[in-house]
């Protein structure tokens, strides 16, 4: 497998070229210039265009790098625990509209404590009822903003 | 308004009991987070400018700007005592701070970084109190070329917060724009990458990226397992965290340099107080009697840092309150904080808001003050949240950033958004992508894709309006600072070839 295969900045360089591309291709169909000046095609196609040239360049530059061998690969496994986190805050989002957010973070400051961090169970409990009731009173009594109750108990 | 009587009215403003106590939380907050490695005051301030909107936004911003000053000087603690920068600025306290606690003396490092703290802050805040409005009377006469070209220099200076790589840095920065754009185009109602959702026709709020940006990215790379903290014991009493009178005897060129060097570097956009820390210590070492000393645990080495990495907010302030334009990631928060509130930060920000900006002034000499009194006596107890274990900051962190998008608009799509914009965030720092040139271009795109558009229907199309004298100085400025990095990549491309041909 070809080394820069490997590295982040090959990746993220065709990523933005795509995304160059398509502000590009969506900039040509607005208006470029219109009566009365610029139409609302005209700063994305520019800075579209700028971001194609540079990620081009990102990519080419990755590449050429292959012969001395330098630049800094992917680590997936390090990566792992920031996305299982991350995968936890999604869940967590996605179940508030339905659970409400006390459950909703309470569960996750559970998961993040019991499962991620491997602490004994009445740490993580203890911790995330103390959170989610915490949290309740500081916004929702103390600074009288509204969190979401949940579909499931309203 | 004359400077005195501006000032006057601040102190009267900034002394009102509920004023005062948004100083006091800010200052707090400050201290905390910069102790805190790992969270930064852009992350803070960002978590905390939803839970705002319901104060008076004179308060909202004492209280934000107190997190971003007060964080400088929580930053030394952990240079001192852990050789583990708090913040970026400082990274050189920590040549000498580290070796002057190692050699027995952390208290007085520690002391001396609060005094050289407190006297640069202070002489920064005199300075931006007679810079700002002199600097606010010269921009008045400028229209939208002027603006554009302003903006577009602004941007340009992202090349100072590139890190190891422009390319990366610009491509950050179009990214930025690209998610300034989105939403209703106000000139033409026509809608820009709104893939269809009707949540995305007024745009992306702003807020929503800064906290999914560098809160959650920031939470999720720190996920890494705990390695435990091998910290230097802090003196007990404040008897012995008061530095000597010939340590202050000894500092008081660097307390001078300091504030100079950081305030003047501060003023210029993307320059930011690493730079100033960097400069103020190598001209210490340059103008001191026994530059061999330096790194080996000198007072000089840590005073003139610290006060550079202070006077440094002022400074940034300048540029910040008079021309619109913010220097790093962090005033870009400040700056949409203060359009979120509904003030337009600018030439005419002092003549149509004096009781924001010189009550901000005012809380500053205040807030001075009050982090000299919180980091002398109570170093040890911030010493102490050291300690305090990453799985019980962590959940806190998201779960603040959750309130704090939430209740900016009680949606549940702008959630989604947020874990987005978090594992965007995330993957930018592993690609060591710099995440405050997209926040910059953020928040200047709009009004720069305004200014331009505005400029070229004044002339009907005619860009030479940019080459008026002085778009044309500006822009030829911007040019100018992102030409050179590229010719000395070419030079030193250059001279790699040519050693490997010899």
């Amino acid at each position: 497998m070809n080394l820069f295969l490997k590295r982040g900045d090959f990746w993220a360089g065709l990523a933005f070229a795509l995304l160059g591309l398509y502000v590009v291709f969506n900039a040509l169909g607005w208006d470029y210039m219109t009566e009365e000046g610029p139409g609302p095609g005209f700063f994305p196609f520019w800075y579209g265009a700028i971001m194609v040239g540079l990620s081009l360049l990102l990519v080419a530059g990755t590449i050429l790098k292959q012969a001395g061998k330098s630049g800094k690969s992917v680590q997936w496994r390090e990566m792992r625990r920031a996305l299982t986190c991350w995968c936890a805050l999604v869940v967590c989002v996605a179940i508030l509209k339905y659970v409400g957010f006390m459950l909703a973070f309470g569960s996750l400051v559970w998961f993040v404590i019991a499962v991620m961090f491997n602490r004994p169970q009445w740490i993580a409990l203890g911790y995330a009822i103390a959170g989610a009731v915490g949290f309740y009173a500081l916004f929702v009594w103390g600074l009288d903003l509204q969190l979401p109750v949940g579909t499931l108990f309203n | 308004m004359d400077v005195f009587s501006g000032l006057m009215q601040g102190f009267a403003v900034a002394l009102t009991p509920m004023n005062l106590l948004m100083c006091l939380v800010g200052c707090f907050l400050g201290t905390v987070v910069g102790v805190l490695p790992g969270l930064g005051p852009p992350a803070t301030i960002a978590m905390l400018l939803p839970l705002t909107f319901n104060l008076d936004p004179t308060g909202g911003m004492i209280m934000l700007a107190g997190i971003y000053y007060g964080a400088k000087y929580g930053g030394s603690t952990t240079s001192i005592l852990l050789n583990v920068p708090g913040e970026s600025s400082s990274v050189v306290t920590c040549l000498d701070g580290y070796q002057m606690a190692r050699n027995g003396r952390p208290g007085a490092a520690l002391g001396i970084s609060a005094v050289a703290s407190f006297v640069a802050g202070t002489i920064g805040t005199v300075l931006l109190m007679l810079v700002a409005p002199a600097l606010a009377e010269v921009t008045l006469a400028f229209s939208s070329p002027e603006y554009f070209a302003l903006m577009v220099l602004g941007l340009s200076l992202v090349v100072l917060l590139a890190g190891d790589s422009l390319t990366k840095a610009l491509l950050a920065m179009a990214l930025g724009l690209w998610i300034a754009s989105m939403g209703t185009d106000l000139f033409t109602a026509t809608s820009r990458f709104t893939f269809g959702q009707t949540e995305l026709l007024g745009g992306i709020d702003f807020i929503i990226v800064a906290i999914g940006i560098f809160a959650v990215g920031e939470v999720m790379a720190n996920m890494e397992p705990e390695k435990p903290i091998d910290m230097l014991p802090v003196p007990k009493g404040l008897k012995n965290l008061l530095p000597t009178l010939q340590d202050l005897k000894d500092c008081r060129f660097a307390f001078l340099n300091g504030s100079l060097v950081g305030f003047f570097v501060g003023i210029l956009p993307g320059a930011g107080a690493t730079i100033s820390s960097f400069a103020s210590y190598g001209i210490e070492k340059a103008f001191s009697k026994h530059p061999e000393k330096f790194g080996t645990g000198v007072v000089e080495g840590v005073a003139a840092p610290e006060g550079a990495n202070n006077a440094d907010t002022a400074g940034a302030m300048v540029p910040l309150l008079t021309l619109g334009i913010p220097g790093s990631g962090t005033t870009a928060i400040l700056l949409a904080a203060l359009v979120l509130w509904g003030f337009k930060p600018g030439p005419l920000f002092i003549q149509d808001s004096p009781e924001l900006f010189w009550g901000l002034v005012a809380s500053m000499y205040i807030g001075n003050v009050v982090l000299l009194i919180l980091n002398l006596p109570l170093v040890p107890l911030f010493a102490q949240l050291l300690k305090v274990p990453g799985y019980l900051m962590y959940p806190l962190i998201l779960g603040v950033s959750i309130v704090g998008v939430y209740t900016s608009d009680n949606s549940l799509f702008q959630l989604g958004l947020l874990t987005f914009f978090g594992l965007l965030g995330y993957l930018m720092r592993k690609l060591d992508f710099p995440t405050a040139p997209l926040i910059l271009g953020l928040v200047l795109g709009d009004s720069m894709e305004k200014a331009l558009r505005q400029s070229l229907m004044m002339s009907q199309g005619d860009v030479s309006i940019l080459f008026r004298p002085i778009p044309a100085v500006l822009l030829g400025l911007a040019a100018f600072f992102l030409v050179v990095p590229l010719i000395k990549k070419f030079n030193s491309v250059r001279g790699q070839m040519i050693d490997q041909e010899a």
